[in-house]
């Protein structure tokens, strides 16, 4: 079971994300989850085989700030949260505009359990 | 100022065997710079977990990968055993380090051809394909598949590698150290060999730490990594030695690679020669509930699961990160200063799965 969790808020993010980067903790990745009342992001940090996660609660609609300007590495995995779940991402060094992984004909956000996640055409 | 042009590299192309798209800016034949385009072939396989129960998923997760599929079920089972609190027994643990080794040496030395292939050593290429019909051939006799084993369940494994086999088990792993000392020579110390790949592609140790990358990549970077050090399943019981270069270059990446082919022999024998008698499986009863994070290290480099239960048979979050997806960042910073010609030789040398990093 996942133990080390730290939870976070928008406002302490990037702050956190900043000390983790300073500790040399590797990303992992960034995992999304719609749980249909809210939509749960958790990051995953890892320094000599152990993993730190930072949990974020996030409401329906809400902008994410991208920690991609911190690790860029998460430039990818946070284009694919935007496309396959409808969370916009605010901030990304590289933006593919919700058009990483889906093509114009492609359902919108189709990990998204409510469709009133899927961004507005 | 110097005319820039913008080629699609991929995602079909005579040299590669991912459908890796990739848009290279160049000036006259030197490349400046690469973005990556994702989603040629995403599956939505993610989502379709979620639809199955959790012991149909297994069979559908062995299909994120055509080449690795075994491992992929491995993180997967690992991590369902790890929130039902199921205690796999001590031989299944070592039939699965044995078909995980199994694994990483069939996708070496599949690897290993294509790089040959990809500047035009075709008898090479053919020699290392040869060889790893052997692995494929030891495979088939102990699961009943080449690739797509299906052998890995939650609580265990489905067959069990009797007496008789497990001795051409071992007979197999001989002879394929002889194929190997036979032609990594050339891999290794052929003079066109070199000129491909030595100083090519170099990704420094501080980038490679910056971007994120793992397996042989990080390795050749002199990053130490291999997730097996973290001792999951019968790999409590052996000592796994991370294979470490420097030079960060595509030759870098394939002494690494080659030194891991001898490593994964070792590796099988070491659990042959400690396999426990007694049972295979045990029955597993419920349903998952709770979240986890599993973790292996595949021939690419460590893949994570996060699966979350829900207390059902189905899962609310199946969710894979793939060695590729972590290595693509750190091909980004490869590829600026390289010439055109240099472009395919240095993707293989990630040795990309794109079927896995779309899922």
């Amino acid at each position: 079971m996942i133990t080390n969790i730290i939870p976070v808020t928008l406002d302490t993010l990037l702050s956190k994300v900043g000390e983790i980067f300073l500790q040399k903790y590797r990303l992992i990745t960034i995992s999304c989850t719609d749980l249909g009342e809210y939509i749960d992001v958790l990051y995953h940090f890892d320094k000599n085989y152990e993993i730190t996660n930072l949990r974020l609660r996030l409401e329906r609609g809400q902008e994410v700030p991208s920690i991609s300007s911190i690790y860029f590495s998460a430039v990818i995995v946070e284009n694919e949260i935007q496309d396959l779940f409808g969370v916009p991402v605010k901030g990304l060094v590289l933006d593919y505009g919700g058009k990483m992984m889906l093509a114009e004909a492609s359902p919108k956000a189709p990990q998204a359990n409510c469709p009133a996640a899927a961004p507005a055409e | 100022m110097t005319r820039q042009t913008i080629i699609p590299f991929g995602p079909q192309h005579p040299v590669l065997p991912e459908p890796i798209q990739l848009k290279l800016v160049l000036e006259d034949k030197k490349v400046v710079g690469a973005i990556p385009s994702i989603g040629y072939i995403h599956r939505g396989l993610e989502k379709l977990a979620q639809q199955k129960d959790y012991i149909q998923s297994i069979f559908l997760i062995e299909r994120i990968c055509g080449i690795c599929s075994f491992l992929h079920s491995m993180a997967y089972c690992q991590g369902i055993e790890e929130m039902m609190n199921v205690e796999v027994p001590p031989r299944a643990n070592n039939l699965r380090i044995i078909w995980a080794e199994m694994h990483r040496i069939h996708s070496h030395l599949l690897w290993m051809g294509l790089l040959a292939d990809s500047f035009g050593f075709e008898s090479l290429f053919m020699e290392i394909w040869r060889c790893r019909e052997t692995v494929l051939d030891i495979m088939e006799e102990t699961a009943g598949g080449r690739v797509m084993l299906g052998v890995c369940t939650v609580g265990g494994v489905r067959r069990d590698i009797p007496p008789e086999l497990i001795k051409k088990v071992l007979a197999t792993c001989d002879e394929l150290q002889a194929h190997f000392d036979h032609f990594i020579p050339s891999i290794l110390n052929d003079y066109s060999v070199k000129q491909r790949t030595v100083g090519v592609g170099v990704l420094t140790k501080e980038v490679a730490l910056e971007r994120g990358v793992v397996g042989p990549v990080a390795r050749a970077s002199g990053v130490v990594m291999d997730h097996r050090v973290a001792k999951y399943g019968a790999y409590a019981n052996f000592d796994v030695e991370p294979q470490i270069e420097q030079d960060g270059d595509c030759y870098a990446r394939s002494k690494v690679r080659v030194r891991e082919l001898y490593q994964s022999l070792d590796l099988v024998r070491q659990s042959v020669a400690t396999l426990p008698e007694g049972e295979f499986n045990i029955p597993v009863k419920g349903n998952p509930d709770g979240e986890v994070i599993s973790r292996v290290e595949q021939p690419r480099g460590e893949v994570l699961y996060y699966l979350r239960g829900n207390g059902s048979k189905f899962l609310d979050r199946m969710r894979v990160r793939t060695p590729t997806f972590a290595n693509l960042p750190g091909l980004l910073a490869m590829i600026p200063g390289c010439e055109l010609s240099d472009v395919p030789v240095i993707i293989l040398s990630i040795d990309p799965c794109i079927s896995c990093t779309e899922r």
